[in-house]
């Protein structure tokens, strides 16, 4: 059987957010609104929505980077809620995160064997020559090479330094990978490159995905299941071929009908 | 019938640097009514194309070759004064990105008033008229007119946008990804939108944009760019479904489809060849 790698329960993030034109007064925003997923091992999640869905709260609050106001993760049989310090960071190795801007998300002053390196280095995993053995290893995985080990973020192109993202997240071997929309500044030509890449590495590595991602087309690609979220709350989840088949709720409709081009393809296949 | 737009052999290159063109020879003609639109990935040359149709091109670049004319009339060459006459009035514009596109200590009322004053000379109650007419052509409450950007939603800045692009009625609309930084469905709204505007003022409407989904949408013809050249060019359902070029039939097999039936295909760019 394969069993729920990631299991959360009715989670609730609430805002603070200040209103009024001089920002005096208050108003509470539900990013997460008893929001449940479970993610099964060796699978992917999609969580689709749109900007304000709460769907990037949801990542954060998984990974424990925003405390929850309530719900439990329970992470390969631990409640992640209830562990600090030393425990959660044994934790994070087998939890990583892909994030969206290949440009912000790695520093301009590290280079990238550092940047690859650092996880093995918090985790005191290996001596220094297994770990320059492992994110060379890491590196050619993901298409680059020996040579790009003492280059900088900044002369890579963007698709590249997405595979450099890549390639710290899977370095240490981990379990379940937060994917927080990979491709989304990326050209299609690039975009497609890097789910090939990401699809590939989850089969050789057995890894599970939650896959955040605003654009239908891709989550059709590359998910099994997925979850539709709105205003903080999962409206519609289940099946890939389920959901965009035969959507049962409106708001699941209405964004499958704004997929631009649909309507002509469609069309034209009938 | 004769052209709105012709644009001819234009070729644009660095001034430090005249050889290497960043774009090369592009050619297409627009008509009243119609849309085109420029599909390629970043660093084709198709922003570069608009902004020197438009005489917006940096100091750093410079049009080399190549003639742009509207309406019979030829734009290169034409002091920034002269532009400036044509700009916003004949041809609007309208960018990507609704944020930082407008002013936000002004209220988009008085933004959307600028180019009624400055190219009409509207003033007092009919400038209020027009403006309050404009903001309810593109689908805002006329009373939002004395709303700051920062008060308004993205897709609700872009119908602002929209609003001041078709003010003084032009007869070619340029948009420069419009939709790329908004939700689906507010993207599927505005797309609605300019399509119901452009055929209800007959205007040509030249369209920039890197998604072939949104290109299924709207265009009448497509122009394919890559490096800095047209390497195919043609009627929408045609390019798409029938592509001739190999490197316009490699982009559309990256672009993944919402049935899902079909595989994602990487372009393989040594195939392609290096730029001559």
């Amino acid at each position: 059987m394969s069993g729920i790698i990631l299991s959360a329960n009715n989670l609730t993030k609430t805002y603070r957010q200040r209103s009024g034109r001089f920002g005096f007064g208050h108003k509470l925003v539900k990013a997460l609104d008893d929001v449940s997923i479970n993610i099964k091992t060796g699978s992917t999640l999609a969580i689709v929505g749109e900007s304000g869905s709460g769907k990037s709260t949801l990542a954060r609050c998984l990974l424990q980077l925003l405390p929850l106001d309530a719900g439990t993760v329970q992470f390969q049989g631990l409640d992640l809620a209830t562990l600090s310090g030393d425990a959660l960071r044994a934790v994070r190795r087998d939890l990583q995160m892909v994030f969206q801007d290949p440009f912000a998300s790695l520093n301009p002053r590290m280079k990238v064997g550092e940047i690859v390196g650092e996880g093995l280095l918090i985790h005191n995993i290996g001596s220094a020559q297994e770990r320059a053995h492992a994110v060379l290893r890491m590196l050619e995985r993901v298409g680059l090479s020996a040579a790009d080990i003492n280059k900088y973020p900044h002369e890579f192109s963007g698709g590249q330094r997405q595979r450099v993202g890549i390639a710290r997240a899977l370095v240490l071997q981990p379990k379940l990978v937060i994917c927080d929309e990979p491709v989304s500044a990326l050209d299609v030509s690039i975009q497609a490159q890097i789910l090939l890449l990401l699809k590939e590495l989850q089969q050789e590595m057995g890894l599970s995905y939650l896959f955040i991602s605003h654009d239908l087309r891709i989550v059709r690609h590359v998910a099994d299941e997925i979850a539709v979220m709105h205003d903080g709350k999962i409206v519609e989840q289940g099946e890939v071929e389920a959901i965009y088949s035969a959507p049962q709720q409106l708001y699941t409709q209405n964004l499958l009908n704004s997929i631009p081009g649909r309507q002509h393809r469609t069309a034209s296949i009938i | 019938m004769s052209d709105l737009l012709r644009v001819e052999n234009l070729t644009v290159a660095p001034s430090a640097n005249p050889q290497r063109l960043l774009v090369n020879n592009v050619s297409f003609t627009l008509q009243s009514g119609k849309t085109i639109c420029i599909v390629g990935e970043s660093g084709s040359g198709k922003s570069l194309t608009a902004l020197t149709i438009m005489g917006l091109l940096s100091p750093a670049l410079k049009r080399t070759g190549g003639s742009v004319s509207f309406q019979g009339k030829e734009l290169t060459g034409l002091s920034n004064e002269q532009m400036s006459d044509i700009r916003g009035k004949r041809i609007g514009m309208i960018f990507q990105e609704p944020m930082t596109s407008l002013n936000p200590v002004l209220t988009v009322g008085y933004q959307i008033g600028e180019s009624l004053a400055y190219h009409l000379g509207l003033g007092g109650r009919a400038l209020k008229s027009r403006i309050e007419a404009l903001l309810l052509q593109v689908g805002i409450p006329p009373e939002r007119a004395n709303a700051y950007p920062d008060e308004l939603s993205g897709g609700q800045r872009q119908r602002v946008m929209i609003a001041m692009s078709i003010a003084c009625e032009p007869a070619m609309l340029i948009a420069d990804e419009p939709t790329t930084a908004l939700d689906v469905t507010v993207q599927a709204q505005i797309l609605a939108l300019l399509a119901e505007l452009k055929s209800r003022m007959n205007m040509g409407m030249l369209f920039i944009t890197h998604d072939f989904g949104v290109v299924a949408d709207i265009a009448d013809d497509v122009v394919v760019m890559f490096r800095g050249e047209i390497v195919e060019t043609g009627p929408v359902q045609q390019v798409l479904e029938d592509p001739r070029h190999p490197y316009t039939k490699a982009l559309l097999d990256c672009v993944p489809d919402a049935e899902g039936k079909k595989a994602l295909k990487p372009i393989d760019y040594a195939w392609l060849g290096q730029p001559a």
